[in-house]
């Protein structure tokens, strides 16, 4: 039987990284991605986990041996935040186009400056056409579920692509949650070891990572673009199959409360848990609002997002980065240009909020939902600046 | 008189192997000493090993898409990961045949970058690669100069050189500063094996991967290879050209063995830097003022050398 325990969700996090056999982990300390790869590092010395960990001297490094022991064969795993991400993102874009299995979590972190450890998501805005799988995980179970749905997915044979788990720093790395853990005949069952259809091997020589003249560059950019769309039935089909073993069940687009819904409001990550009181709130006071949750990014699901939000009038966007001169978040000028060919779309109006770590309240919910009502022609707001 | 023919097959070209594994049909510079260096450093490796290329000339003479010249497993990811690249092979490969899955053999893991790729973007990667002590050779192709981007300067670049960016102006003479000592710099991570090299010398060269895919740990090559192109000297001097810059101490043919080092040619005399800077277009501005003053610098680290020999000799 699966065993429940209360566990810091980054202890969670590298639990599962064992439990998932991974051969060789990669990293770089960064705040707050530490406790993770520090853990990770016990289960390897103390013997607990069979895998090369190579504590490298950069994060472009870490991401680099992750590409090479991959392209050998090997399951790899690393994880960072904000300025590492940075960093390694060179090669966070080249892995994607090598078609690399690599686990990456990322402990989202703001971006310097001013340096902030704190969370928000202008670290993963900065990558988001890096060709990885991303998902946002709202809790520890999701960060823990989503190892081995992550190794699963990108080790397919019909995805074979990196696969990157957000989820929030501090507000979810830090804090203890209660979660399930599998057992490993469970583990073993859903996650087989990994099988690659290449490998650097002098049995059989393939040169990887040639470069690409311009008569071929667009040929190669489109099939990776094929194929980066067509890894979502098998995202859909590993979430499933992940649910039919623990009862557990992921979808593209998770809803809360949306029946009848006037008002959608739309998070991303830990955000969601904190909005679904604010949605409780509204509805007893008979409002008609909804909550949709983004949980993946990464290929877009555009079908299931139109279809969660469909007879909404207005819709609330929160996003916790800013593009500078730009549509406001960037997860709004997505939510726009999905919702643009829809005739009778529903008003979109965007928050930015909880930058470097600022809390958001269950009221902040409340209260942006009701401003975007009562405010028309409303495009974005960095909402609840100290002035 | 067949006995003696026979013996003539001693000759030690005849005991390299006739099998290549870089082949012809890359797009190399004429006279290019690097596309040399690396069919000779792959002949010595052999068959059992994987490459890890940087971005530079290599890769892009070697390997345009759908072509290669390899035959043996190579992958090309960035310019300044080389290192990384390889320990990840290494450490990818260790962890799966230790654990079974694939069955143990003896693989050599090969870094190969260029003199920019290795002595400046590259170097923290190849730092942390050497003090990590994963098992894999390192070779760096030194030709001098960021040739594949159009002969811009590096750290390697030598003094007084004229490139791109250090050009031989009316106010400033080309290269200021002296070339970066990099396997110096690989010795001070008491790595197993050392050494520097160039494809004038091809036994030499290859009896140098060989030993540096054997030695367990973290072994490193610096290849001084001639780049008609970038120097300003026709192609068929380019053997000639790597000739002189061992003859004159420029770059002289040494190995750092747990912590020895070995002259690999003891030279009585030095030849005159002059002999090798005459045949290169990227000297021709030297002053005889410069030229003496290179002249003594190479004299001095010529002396530094056969001193850290004396030092660490054996008894």
């Amino acid at each position: 039987m699966a065993t429940r325990v209360g566990m810091e969700v980054s202890i969670a996090a590298a639990e599962a990284v064992k439990q998932a056999n991974a051969d060789v982990i990669a990293a770089y300390p960064i705040t707050p991605q530490t406790h993770i790869v520090e853990h990770l590092s016990e289960l390897v010395n103390n013997g607990e986990l069979d895998a090369e960990f190579v504590p490298v001297e950069s994060e472009h490094s870490a991401m680099s041996v992750c590409v090479g022991s991959s392209a050998a064969g090997a399951r790899a795993f690393t994880c960072t935040s904000s300025q590492g991400l940075a960093l390694m993102s060179e090669i966070v874009y080249a892995a994607a186009s090598l078609r690399l299995p690599i686990l990456m979590i990322l402990a989202n972190r703001s971006l310097n400056s001013p340096l902030s450890i704190w969370n928000d998501h202008s670290d993963v805005m900065s990558i988001r056409d890096c060709g990885w799988i991303q998902v946002f995980a709202e809790n520890g179970q999701e960060v823990y579920d989503h190892v081995f749905i992550g190794f699963r997915v990108a080790e397919d044979r019909n995805v074979l692509n990196p696969f990157m788990i957000n989820i929030d720093g501090f507000i979810l790395t830090h804090v203890i949650e209660p979660v399930e853990l599998l057992e490993q005949e469970v583990v073993d069952r859903y996650l087989p070891p990994y099988q690659p259809l290449y490998r650097l091997h002098p049995d059989s020589p393939v040169s990887i990572g040639c470069f690409g003249p311009p008569v071929l560059f667009t040929e190669a950019k489109k099939a990776q673009n094929e194929a980066f769309c067509k890894t979502m039935p098998y995202i859909i089909k590993a979430w499933q199959e992940f649910g039919d073993l623990t009862g557990r069940y992921y979808h593209p687009i998770e809803t809360y409360r949306t029946e009848e819904a006037q008002t959608i409001l739309i998070t991303q990550g830990s955000l969601g848990e904190t909005a679904s009181i604010a949605i409780d709130m509204m509805r007893e006071k008979g409002e008609p609002v909804g909550l949709v949750k983004i949980r993946l990014w990464r290929p877009f699901p555009f079908e299931e997002f139109r279809k969660a939000v469909r007879g909404a009038e207005l819709v609330v966007v929160m996003d916790r980065a800013v593009s500078y001169g730009g549509p406001g978040g960037p997860l709004a000028g997505e939510i726009r240009s999905a919702l643009y060919p829809q005739e009778d779309h529903p008003r979109v109006v965007n928050f930015i909020i909880g930058l470097g770590g600022r809390d958001v309240s269950p009221e902040d919910f409340v209260q942006m939902a009701q401003r975007a009502k009562a405010t028309p022609g409303q495009w974005y707001e960095i909402y609840g600046v100290r002035e | 008189m067949d006995k003696y023919l026979d013996r003539l097959g001693i000759y030690a070209a005849r005991l390299v192997s006739q099998k290549e594994y870089f082949v012809p049909g890359h797009r190399a510079c004429q006279g290019c000493a690097e596309a040399l260096a690396v069919r000779l450093m792959s002949k010595a490796s052999r068959t059992n090993t994987v490459i890890a290329c940087a971005t530079g000339c290599i890769e892009i003479f070697s390997s345009p898409f759908p072509l290669t010249s390899w035959m043996v497993p190579g992958i090309h990811v960035a310019f300044e990961n080389t290192a990384a690249v390889a320990s990840g092979i290494e450490s990818g490969l260790k962890a799966i045949m230790r654990k079974g899955r694939i069955p143990l053999k003896k693989i050599n893991v090969v870094g190969i970058a260029g003199d920019g790729g290795t002595s400046d973007i590259g170097l923290q990667a190849l730092s942390g690669a050497l003090e990590r002590g994963h098992n894999m050779v390192y070779v760096c192709f030194d030709n001098e100069a960021y040739m594949n981007t159009g002969i811009q300067r590096s750290s390697s670049t030598p003094f007084g050189a004229s490139t791109t960016t250090s050009p031989a102006g009316k106010v400033v003479p080309g290269q200021t500063t002296w070339k970066k000592n990099m396997p110096e710099i690989a010795a001070a991570h008491d790595i197993p094996y050392v050494a520097t090299a160039c494809p004038s010398y091809p036994f030499d060269l290859m009896e140098k991967v060989r030993k540096a895919a054997e030695i367990e740990g973290p072994a490193y090559i610096h290849i001084l290879s001639v780049c008609p192109t970038g120097w300003r000297l026709p192609p068929e001097l380019s053997i000639h050209a790597g000739r002189l810059a061992v003859e004159t101490g420029v770059f002289p043919l040494y190995e750092v063995e747990r912590g020895r080092y070995k002259l690999s040619i003891d030279l009585p005399e030095l030849r005159p830097v002059q002999e090798y800077f005459r045949i290169q277009g990227r000297f021709r501005h030297l002053t005889e003022e410069m030229v003496n003053k290179i002249q003594r610098r190479v004299r001095e680290e010529y002396e530094k050398l056969k001193k850290k020999v004396m030092m660490t000799r054996e008894g």
